[in-house]
Protein backbone atom coordinates (compact mmCIF):
# COMPACT_ATOMS: atom_id res chain seq x y z
CA UNK A 1 0.00 0.00 0.00
CA UNK A 2 2.81 2.60 0.50
CA UNK A 3 4.81 1.66 -2.08
CA UNK A 4 1.44 1.98 -4.24
CA UNK A 5 1.02 5.44 -2.47
CA UNK A 6 4.70 6.32 -3.25
CA UNK A 7 3.99 5.85 -7.09
CA UNK A 8 1.45 7.36 -7.17
CA UNK A 9 2.95 10.47 -4.81
CA UNK A 10 5.85 10.63 -7.19
CA UNK A 11 2.98 10.99 -10.38
CA UNK A 12 1.38 13.72 -8.86
CA UNK A 13 4.09 15.85 -7.25
CA UNK A 14 6.04 16.01 -11.23
CA UNK A 15 2.25 16.79 -12.55
CA UNK A 16 1.94 19.75 -9.88
CA UNK A 17 5.26 21.40 -10.23
CA UNK A 18 4.76 22.08 -13.79
CA UNK A 19 0.86 21.55 -14.67
CA UNK A 20 0.92 22.28 -18.32
CA UNK A 21 -0.45 18.56 -19.00
CA UNK A 22 -3.28 20.13 -15.98
CA UNK A 23 -3.99 23.27 -17.37
CA UNK A 24 -4.04 22.08 -20.96
CA UNK A 25 -6.43 19.19 -19.78
CA UNK A 26 -8.81 21.56 -18.32
CA UNK A 27 -8.70 24.14 -21.06
CA UNK A 28 -9.68 21.28 -23.36
CA UNK A 29 -12.56 19.93 -20.92
CA UNK A 30 -14.18 23.74 -21.07
CA UNK A 31 -13.60 24.17 -24.95
CA UNK A 32 -15.53 20.58 -25.71
CA UNK A 33 -17.92 21.92 -23.40
CA UNK A 34 -18.51 25.40 -25.48
CA UNK A 35 -18.54 23.64 -29.01
CA UNK A 36 -20.73 21.38 -27.83
CA UNK A 37 -22.66 24.45 -27.06
CA UNK A 38 -22.62 25.26 -30.65
CA UNK A 39 -23.21 21.93 -31.83
CA UNK A 40 -26.86 21.74 -30.37
CA UNK A 41 -30.30 23.98 -31.89
CA UNK A 42 -31.55 25.92 -28.57
CA UNK A 43 -35.60 25.38 -29.78
CA UNK A 44 -34.77 22.05 -30.90
CA UNK A 45 -33.32 20.34 -28.19
CA UNK A 46 -33.61 21.42 -24.34
CA UNK A 47 -30.22 21.58 -22.59
CA UNK A 48 -31.30 19.41 -19.78
CA UNK A 49 -32.14 16.41 -22.55
CA UNK A 50 -28.74 16.77 -23.76
CA UNK A 51 -26.69 17.54 -20.74
CA UNK A 52 -25.82 13.60 -19.43
CA UNK A 53 -24.59 13.13 -23.09
CA UNK A 54 -22.24 16.15 -23.24
CA UNK A 55 -21.09 16.21 -19.69
CA UNK A 56 -19.69 12.36 -20.21
CA UNK A 57 -17.96 12.77 -24.01
CA UNK A 58 -16.64 15.61 -22.54
CA UNK A 59 -15.24 13.51 -19.48
CA UNK A 60 -13.87 10.92 -22.17
CA UNK A 61 -12.07 12.88 -24.65
CA UNK A 62 -10.31 14.97 -21.38
CA UNK A 63 -9.43 11.78 -19.74
CA UNK A 64 -8.37 10.22 -23.38
CA UNK A 65 -5.76 13.57 -23.02
CA UNK A 66 -4.69 12.81 -19.64
CA UNK A 67 -3.83 9.42 -20.34
CA UNK A 68 -1.46 10.00 -22.70
CA UNK A 69 0.72 12.11 -20.22
CA UNK A 70 0.90 8.53 -17.85
CA UNK A 71 3.72 6.87 -19.38
CA UNK A 72 4.86 9.47 -21.70
CA UNK A 73 6.48 11.32 -18.62
CA UNK A 74 7.95 7.89 -17.87
CA UNK A 75 9.74 7.65 -21.35
CA UNK A 76 11.97 10.55 -21.32
CA UNK A 77 15.01 9.59 -19.55
CA UNK A 78 13.99 6.06 -19.41
CA UNK A 79 12.84 6.79 -16.51
CA UNK A 80 10.61 3.55 -16.79
CA UNK A 81 13.33 1.70 -16.65
CA UNK A 82 14.47 3.21 -13.29
CA UNK A 83 11.10 2.28 -11.81
CA UNK A 84 11.35 -1.21 -12.82
CA UNK A 85 14.79 -1.61 -11.11
CA UNK A 86 13.43 -0.46 -7.89
CA UNK A 87 11.77 -2.94 -5.18
CA UNK A 88 8.52 -2.69 -6.31
CA UNK A 89 6.09 -5.36 -7.34
CA UNK A 90 4.59 -4.39 -10.62
CA UNK A 91 0.82 -4.73 -9.46
CA UNK A 92 1.89 -1.85 -6.92
CA UNK A 93 3.53 -0.12 -9.75
CA UNK A 94 0.52 -0.48 -11.45
CA UNK A 95 -2.12 0.43 -9.26
CA UNK A 96 0.43 3.61 -7.98
CA UNK A 97 0.09 4.32 -11.55
CA UNK A 98 -3.69 3.85 -11.89
CA UNK A 99 -4.42 6.16 -8.43
CA UNK A 100 -2.26 9.13 -10.15
CA UNK A 101 -4.37 8.80 -13.40
CA UNK A 102 -7.50 9.30 -11.55
CA UNK A 103 -6.48 11.72 -9.26
CA UNK A 104 -5.21 13.58 -12.33
CA UNK A 105 -8.55 12.55 -14.56
CA UNK A 106 -10.80 13.27 -11.04
CA UNK A 107 -9.01 17.04 -11.31
CA UNK A 108 -10.17 17.48 -14.67
CA UNK A 109 -13.79 15.76 -13.93
CA UNK A 110 -14.12 17.89 -10.67
CA UNK A 111 -13.53 21.47 -12.35
CA UNK A 112 -15.59 20.38 -15.61
CA UNK A 113 -18.22 19.62 -13.45
CA UNK A 114 -19.00 23.76 -12.41
CA UNK A 115 -18.30 24.92 -16.05
CA UNK A 116 -20.72 21.95 -16.99
CA UNK A 117 -23.43 23.92 -14.48
CA UNK A 118 -22.86 27.11 -15.64
CA UNK A 119 -22.92 26.96 -19.51
CA UNK A 120 -26.05 24.14 -19.47
CA UNK A 121 -27.46 25.99 -17.11
CA UNK A 122 -28.60 22.26 -15.19
CA UNK A 123 -28.91 22.19 -11.14
CA UNK A 124 -27.02 19.64 -10.04
CA UNK A 125 -27.27 20.60 -6.36
CA UNK A 126 -30.14 18.22 -5.41
CA UNK A 127 -27.92 15.22 -7.22
CA UNK A 128 -24.74 16.34 -6.70
CA UNK A 129 -23.82 12.84 -3.83
CA UNK A 130 -25.20 10.33 -6.99
CA UNK A 131 -23.22 12.11 -9.67
CA UNK A 132 -20.06 12.14 -8.16
CA UNK A 133 -20.57 8.76 -7.26
CA UNK A 134 -21.56 7.74 -10.81
CA UNK A 135 -18.41 10.00 -11.88
CA UNK A 136 -15.98 8.08 -9.76
CA UNK A 137 -17.37 4.71 -10.30
CA UNK A 138 -17.72 5.03 -14.26
CA UNK A 139 -14.21 6.61 -14.18
CA UNK A 140 -12.07 4.07 -12.28
CA UNK A 141 -13.03 0.95 -15.14
CA UNK A 142 -11.76 3.33 -18.56
CA UNK A 143 -8.96 4.52 -16.49
CA UNK A 144 -8.25 1.30 -15.34
CA UNK A 145 -7.88 0.00 -18.76
CA UNK A 146 -6.09 2.97 -20.12
CA UNK A 147 -3.34 3.14 -17.75
CA UNK A 148 -2.03 -0.14 -19.28
CA UNK A 149 -2.86 0.81 -23.08
CA UNK A 150 -1.19 4.01 -22.32
CA UNK A 151 1.85 1.82 -21.53
CA UNK A 152 1.66 0.12 -23.94
CA UNK A 153 1.04 2.76 -26.73
CA UNK A 154 4.44 4.87 -25.90
CA UNK A 155 6.01 2.19 -26.93
CA UNK A 156 5.20 2.82 -30.34
CA UNK A 157 5.55 6.16 -32.18
CA UNK A 158 1.92 7.33 -32.68
CA UNK A 159 0.83 7.01 -29.42
CA UNK A 160 -1.06 10.17 -29.38
CA UNK A 161 -3.36 8.30 -31.99
CA UNK A 162 -3.23 4.63 -30.62
CA UNK A 163 -4.83 4.72 -27.84
CA UNK A 164 -8.27 6.43 -28.68
CA UNK A 165 -8.29 3.52 -31.32
CA UNK A 166 -7.50 0.66 -28.53
CA UNK A 167 -9.30 2.80 -25.71
CA UNK A 168 -12.88 4.20 -26.83
CA UNK A 169 -14.40 0.55 -27.21
CA UNK A 170 -13.30 -0.10 -23.63
CA UNK A 171 -15.12 3.22 -22.86
CA UNK A 172 -18.44 2.23 -24.04
CA UNK A 173 -19.81 -0.04 -21.52
CA UNK A 174 -18.79 2.73 -18.79
CA UNK A 175 -20.09 5.30 -20.63
CA UNK A 176 -23.25 3.85 -21.78
CA UNK A 177 -24.17 3.43 -18.28
CA UNK A 178 -22.92 6.67 -17.03
CA UNK A 179 -25.00 8.08 -19.07
CA UNK A 180 -28.23 6.32 -18.14
CA UNK A 181 -27.69 6.83 -14.46
CA UNK A 182 -26.76 10.59 -14.50
CA UNK A 183 -29.73 10.93 -16.82
CA UNK A 184 -32.33 9.54 -14.39
CA UNK A 185 -30.39 11.47 -11.46
CA UNK A 186 -31.23 14.70 -13.11
CA UNK A 187 -34.45 13.73 -14.05
CA UNK A 188 -34.73 12.63 -10.11
CA UNK A 189 -35.73 9.63 -11.24
CA UNK A 190 -35.99 7.01 -7.89
CA UNK A 191 -32.85 4.61 -7.59
CA UNK A 192 -34.35 1.32 -8.39
CA UNK A 193 -34.08 2.54 -12.24
CA UNK A 194 -30.62 3.07 -11.85
CA UNK A 195 -29.76 0.21 -9.95
CA UNK A 196 -29.16 -2.03 -12.87
CA UNK A 197 -26.65 0.25 -14.24
CA UNK A 198 -24.36 0.92 -11.54
CA UNK A 199 -24.39 -2.77 -11.15
CA UNK A 200 -22.78 -2.87 -14.48
CA UNK A 201 -20.25 -0.25 -13.73
CA UNK A 202 -19.24 -1.76 -10.32
CA UNK A 203 -18.89 -4.88 -12.31
CA UNK A 204 -17.10 -3.62 -14.97
CA UNK A 205 -14.58 -1.78 -12.38
CA UNK A 206 -14.27 -5.22 -10.53
CA UNK A 207 -13.32 -7.03 -13.35
CA UNK A 208 -10.91 -4.99 -14.98
CA UNK A 209 -9.33 -3.40 -12.18
CA UNK A 210 -8.67 -6.82 -11.33
CA UNK A 211 -7.36 -8.11 -14.97
CA UNK A 212 -5.41 -5.13 -15.48
CA UNK A 213 -3.33 -5.92 -12.50
CA UNK A 214 -3.07 -9.33 -13.60
CA UNK A 215 -1.86 -8.46 -16.79
CA UNK A 216 0.43 -5.71 -16.50
CA UNK A 217 4.13 -7.22 -15.98
CA UNK A 218 3.48 -8.67 -19.43
CA UNK A 219 3.68 -4.93 -20.28
CA UNK A 220 6.74 -3.81 -18.42
CA UNK A 221 8.60 -6.90 -18.28
CA UNK A 222 10.92 -7.82 -21.05
CA UNK B 1 9.28 -14.39 -53.59
CA UNK B 2 11.76 -16.97 -53.56
CA UNK B 3 11.07 -19.74 -51.31
CA UNK B 4 12.52 -18.38 -48.09
CA UNK B 5 11.71 -21.45 -45.59
CA UNK B 6 10.67 -24.98 -47.18
CA UNK B 7 8.32 -25.10 -43.72
CA UNK B 8 7.19 -21.70 -44.41
CA UNK B 9 6.22 -22.70 -48.06
CA UNK B 10 4.54 -25.84 -46.92
CA UNK B 11 2.54 -24.34 -44.61
CA UNK B 12 1.31 -21.55 -46.99
CA UNK B 13 0.88 -23.88 -49.98
CA UNK B 14 -1.58 -25.99 -47.41
CA UNK B 15 -3.10 -22.58 -46.22
CA UNK B 16 -3.72 -21.90 -50.15
CA UNK B 17 -5.16 -25.71 -50.80
CA UNK B 18 -7.83 -25.51 -48.05
CA UNK B 19 -8.60 -22.06 -48.87
CA UNK B 20 -9.07 -23.53 -52.54
CA UNK B 21 -11.47 -26.29 -51.63
CA UNK B 22 -13.17 -23.92 -49.51
CA UNK B 23 -14.08 -21.75 -52.74
CA UNK B 24 -15.07 -24.44 -54.79
CA UNK B 25 -17.21 -25.07 -51.50
CA UNK B 26 -18.52 -21.78 -51.85
CA UNK B 27 -19.46 -22.11 -55.37
CA UNK B 28 -21.86 -25.12 -53.67
CA UNK B 29 -23.36 -22.96 -51.16
CA UNK B 30 -24.32 -20.70 -53.55
CA UNK B 31 -25.64 -23.31 -55.92
CA UNK B 32 -27.54 -24.54 -53.09
CA UNK B 33 -28.83 -21.10 -51.75
CA UNK B 34 -30.19 -20.21 -55.34
CA UNK B 35 -31.47 -23.46 -56.40
CA UNK B 36 -31.98 -26.24 -53.31
CA UNK B 37 -33.60 -23.47 -50.71
CA UNK B 38 -36.99 -22.03 -51.03
CA UNK B 39 -38.12 -18.64 -51.21
CA UNK B 40 -38.67 -17.50 -47.94
CA UNK B 41 -42.55 -16.75 -47.85
CA UNK B 42 -42.39 -12.92 -46.28
CA UNK B 43 -38.73 -12.02 -46.87
CA UNK B 44 -38.44 -13.17 -50.59
CA UNK B 45 -35.26 -13.62 -52.07
CA UNK B 46 -33.55 -11.15 -49.97
CA UNK B 47 -33.74 -13.88 -47.34
CA UNK B 48 -30.83 -15.61 -49.54
CA UNK B 49 -27.96 -13.54 -47.99
CA UNK B 50 -28.46 -15.55 -44.29
CA UNK B 51 -26.87 -18.09 -46.25
CA UNK B 52 -23.72 -15.70 -46.47
CA UNK B 53 -24.36 -13.58 -43.54
CA UNK B 54 -24.74 -15.99 -40.78
CA UNK B 55 -21.66 -18.14 -41.69
CA UNK B 56 -19.53 -15.06 -41.97
CA UNK B 57 -20.47 -14.14 -38.23
CA UNK B 58 -19.45 -17.49 -37.29
CA UNK B 59 -15.85 -17.49 -38.55
CA UNK B 60 -15.53 -13.72 -37.50
CA UNK B 61 -16.81 -14.45 -33.74
CA UNK B 62 -14.41 -18.07 -33.85
CA UNK B 63 -11.63 -15.97 -34.92
CA UNK B 64 -11.89 -13.09 -32.56
CA UNK B 65 -12.36 -15.80 -29.69
CA UNK B 66 -9.50 -17.81 -30.76
CA UNK B 67 -7.56 -14.85 -30.52
CA UNK B 68 -8.28 -14.04 -26.78
CA UNK B 69 -7.76 -17.68 -26.14
CA UNK B 70 -4.36 -17.88 -27.72
CA UNK B 71 -3.62 -14.06 -25.97
CA UNK B 72 -3.82 -15.70 -22.84
CA UNK B 73 -2.34 -19.23 -23.68
CA UNK B 74 0.84 -16.61 -24.57
CA UNK B 75 1.00 -15.09 -21.47
CA UNK B 76 1.33 -18.58 -19.92
CA UNK B 77 3.46 -20.48 -22.61
CA UNK B 78 5.60 -18.29 -24.15
CA UNK B 79 5.41 -19.74 -27.27
CA UNK B 80 5.36 -17.40 -30.37
CA UNK B 81 3.48 -20.12 -32.70
CA UNK B 82 0.45 -18.93 -30.16
CA UNK B 83 1.05 -15.10 -31.41
CA UNK B 84 1.64 -16.18 -34.81
CA UNK B 85 -1.87 -17.61 -35.06
CA UNK B 86 -3.65 -14.57 -32.60
CA UNK B 87 -2.26 -12.56 -35.21
CA UNK B 88 -3.52 -14.73 -38.51
CA UNK B 89 -6.64 -14.95 -36.41
CA UNK B 90 -7.10 -11.57 -35.98
CA UNK B 91 -6.99 -10.31 -39.38
CA UNK B 92 -8.85 -13.10 -40.93
CA UNK B 93 -11.29 -12.20 -38.57
CA UNK B 94 -11.28 -8.66 -39.62
CA UNK B 95 -12.29 -9.42 -43.34
CA UNK B 96 -14.59 -11.66 -41.98
CA UNK B 97 -16.69 -9.41 -39.61
CA UNK B 98 -16.29 -7.17 -42.78
CA UNK B 99 -18.27 -9.26 -45.10
CA UNK B 100 -20.84 -9.82 -41.88
CA UNK B 101 -21.24 -5.77 -41.71
CA UNK B 102 -21.37 -5.68 -45.18
CA UNK B 103 -24.25 -8.14 -45.93
CA UNK B 104 -26.26 -7.42 -42.43
CA UNK B 105 -27.50 -3.70 -43.68
CA UNK B 106 -27.88 -4.94 -47.34
CA UNK B 107 -30.57 -7.68 -45.86
CA UNK B 108 -31.49 -4.91 -43.27
CA UNK B 109 -32.45 -2.37 -45.86
CA UNK B 110 -35.27 -4.09 -47.40
CA UNK B 111 -36.70 -5.98 -44.61
CA UNK B 112 -36.10 -3.36 -41.54
CA UNK B 113 -35.95 -0.69 -43.76
CA UNK B 114 -33.44 0.54 -42.79
CA UNK B 115 -29.39 -0.12 -43.51
CA UNK B 116 -28.35 0.02 -39.48
CA UNK B 117 -30.29 -0.14 -36.59
CA UNK B 118 -28.62 -0.07 -32.92
CA UNK B 119 -29.75 -3.33 -31.95
CA UNK B 120 -27.75 -4.80 -29.57
CA UNK B 121 -26.49 -7.57 -31.59
CA UNK B 122 -25.49 -5.50 -34.05
CA UNK B 123 -24.01 -2.70 -31.93
CA UNK B 124 -21.58 -5.50 -30.52
CA UNK B 125 -20.31 -6.22 -33.63
CA UNK B 126 -19.48 -2.96 -34.84
CA UNK B 127 -17.72 -2.68 -31.61
CA UNK B 128 -15.72 -5.91 -32.35
CA UNK B 129 -14.77 -4.88 -35.18
CA UNK B 130 -12.83 -2.01 -34.12
CA UNK B 131 -11.69 -3.61 -31.44
CA UNK B 132 -9.65 -6.07 -33.56
CA UNK B 133 -8.93 -3.21 -36.03
CA UNK B 134 -7.14 -1.33 -33.36
CA UNK B 135 -5.58 -4.90 -32.12
CA UNK B 136 -3.90 -4.85 -35.69
CA UNK B 137 -3.04 -1.11 -35.86
CA UNK B 138 -1.12 -1.88 -31.74
CA UNK B 139 0.98 -4.62 -33.84
CA UNK B 140 1.46 -3.00 -36.94
CA UNK B 141 3.03 0.36 -34.62
CA UNK B 142 5.19 -2.30 -32.81
CA UNK B 143 8.57 -3.41 -34.06
CA UNK B 144 10.41 -6.21 -31.50
CA UNK B 145 8.41 -9.29 -31.83
CA UNK B 146 8.29 -10.59 -28.16
CA UNK B 147 6.96 -7.11 -27.26
CA UNK B 148 4.12 -6.94 -29.81
CA UNK B 149 3.18 -10.37 -28.63
CA UNK B 150 3.18 -9.63 -25.20
CA UNK B 151 1.04 -6.42 -26.02
CA UNK B 152 -1.65 -8.24 -28.60
CA UNK B 153 -2.00 -11.08 -26.09
CA UNK B 154 -3.04 -8.25 -23.56
CA UNK B 155 -5.37 -6.61 -25.97
CA UNK B 156 -6.97 -9.61 -27.03
CA UNK B 157 -7.76 -11.08 -23.80
CA UNK B 158 -9.08 -7.70 -22.50
CA UNK B 159 -11.23 -7.70 -25.72
CA UNK B 160 -12.58 -11.16 -24.98
CA UNK B 161 -13.91 -9.67 -21.32
CA UNK B 162 -14.92 -6.74 -22.84
CA UNK B 163 -17.37 -8.81 -25.31
CA UNK B 164 -19.96 -9.59 -22.10
CA UNK B 165 -19.86 -5.71 -21.19
CA UNK B 166 -20.66 -4.39 -24.42
CA UNK B 167 -23.38 -6.63 -24.97
CA UNK B 168 -25.13 -6.59 -21.21
CA UNK B 169 -24.67 -2.72 -21.38
CA UNK B 170 -25.94 -2.37 -24.94
CA UNK B 171 -28.94 -4.75 -24.06
CA UNK B 172 -29.90 -3.13 -21.23
CA UNK B 173 -29.99 0.56 -23.43
CA UNK B 174 -32.45 -0.77 -25.91
CA UNK B 175 -34.82 -3.01 -23.01
CA UNK B 176 -35.33 0.39 -21.00
CA UNK B 177 -35.41 2.79 -24.26
CA UNK B 178 -37.48 0.72 -26.59
CA UNK B 179 -37.49 1.64 -30.09
CA UNK B 180 -40.29 1.37 -32.97
CA UNK B 181 -40.75 -2.33 -33.44
CA UNK B 182 -38.63 -3.54 -35.72
CA UNK B 183 -39.75 -6.46 -38.18
CA UNK B 184 -37.35 -9.08 -36.91
CA UNK B 185 -37.66 -13.06 -37.66
CA UNK B 186 -37.98 -14.51 -34.48
CA UNK B 187 -35.78 -17.75 -35.16
CA UNK B 188 -38.41 -19.79 -37.09
CA UNK B 189 -38.07 -23.14 -37.28
CA UNK B 190 -35.97 -23.47 -40.46
CA UNK B 191 -37.24 -26.14 -43.63
CA UNK B 192 -34.81 -28.79 -43.79
CA UNK B 193 -33.23 -27.18 -46.97
CA UNK B 194 -32.91 -24.28 -45.29
CA UNK B 195 -31.09 -25.91 -42.13
CA UNK B 196 -28.61 -28.31 -44.73
CA UNK B 197 -27.34 -25.12 -46.56
CA UNK B 198 -26.69 -23.09 -43.70
CA UNK B 199 -24.80 -25.89 -42.08
CA UNK B 200 -22.97 -26.73 -45.45
CA UNK B 201 -22.02 -23.16 -45.88
CA UNK B 202 -21.24 -22.77 -41.75
CA UNK B 203 -18.96 -25.55 -42.61
CA UNK B 204 -17.20 -23.67 -46.04
CA UNK B 205 -16.92 -20.02 -43.91
CA UNK B 206 -15.17 -22.38 -41.23
CA UNK B 207 -12.82 -24.44 -43.75
CA UNK B 208 -12.72 -20.70 -45.38
CA UNK B 209 -11.25 -19.54 -42.15
CA UNK B 210 -8.70 -22.33 -41.41
CA UNK B 211 -7.56 -21.86 -45.00
CA UNK B 212 -6.90 -18.08 -44.70
CA UNK B 213 -4.91 -18.33 -41.02
CA UNK B 214 -2.89 -21.57 -42.48
CA UNK B 215 -1.79 -19.31 -45.46
CA UNK B 216 -1.48 -15.98 -43.34
CA UNK B 217 0.79 -18.07 -40.69
CA UNK B 218 2.97 -19.70 -43.04
CA UNK B 219 3.42 -16.21 -44.68
CA UNK B 220 4.00 -14.87 -40.90
CA UNK B 221 6.87 -17.52 -40.54
CA UNK B 222 7.80 -16.43 -43.76
CA UNK B 223 8.61 -12.72 -42.92
CA UNK B 224 10.04 -13.81 -39.20
CA UNK B 225 12.71 -16.05 -41.21
CA UNK B 226 13.48 -13.64 -43.79
CA UNK B 227 13.79 -10.40 -41.13
CA UNK B 228 16.14 -12.97 -39.03
CA UNK B 229 18.24 -13.43 -41.92
CA UNK B 230 18.18 -9.60 -43.10
CA UNK B 231 19.23 -8.89 -39.59
CA UNK B 232 22.09 -11.45 -39.41
CA UNK B 233 23.76 -9.70 -42.70
CA UNK B 234 23.80 -6.78 -41.07
CA UNK B 235 24.91 -7.63 -37.59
Amino acid sequence: MQLILAVAGKDIRAELRSRTALLSALVFAALVLVVFNFARDPTALSATALAPSVLWVTFALAALLAMNRAFTIERENSALDGLLLAPVSREALFLGKLLANLAFVGAVELVTLPLFTLFFNVSLWSSLPGILGTTVLATIGFVAVGTIFSAMAVRTRHAELLLPVLLLPFMVPPLIGAVQVTSRLLAARPWSEMLGWVRLLALYDIVFVTLCTLVFPAVVDE
Amino acid sequence: MEPIDGKADRIIRRGLRLSAAAFVGLLLVYVLALGYTPVEARQGVAQKIFYLHVPAAWSALLAFSLVGVTGALYLWLQDPRLDRFAAASAEVGVAFSAVMLTTGPIWARPIWGTWWTWDARLTLTLFLFFLFVGYLALRAALHDPAERARFSAVVGILGLLLVPFIHLSVYLFRTLHPQPIVLKPSAPSLPPEMLRTLLVSTLVFTLLYAGFVTARYGLALADERRELEEGSDVG
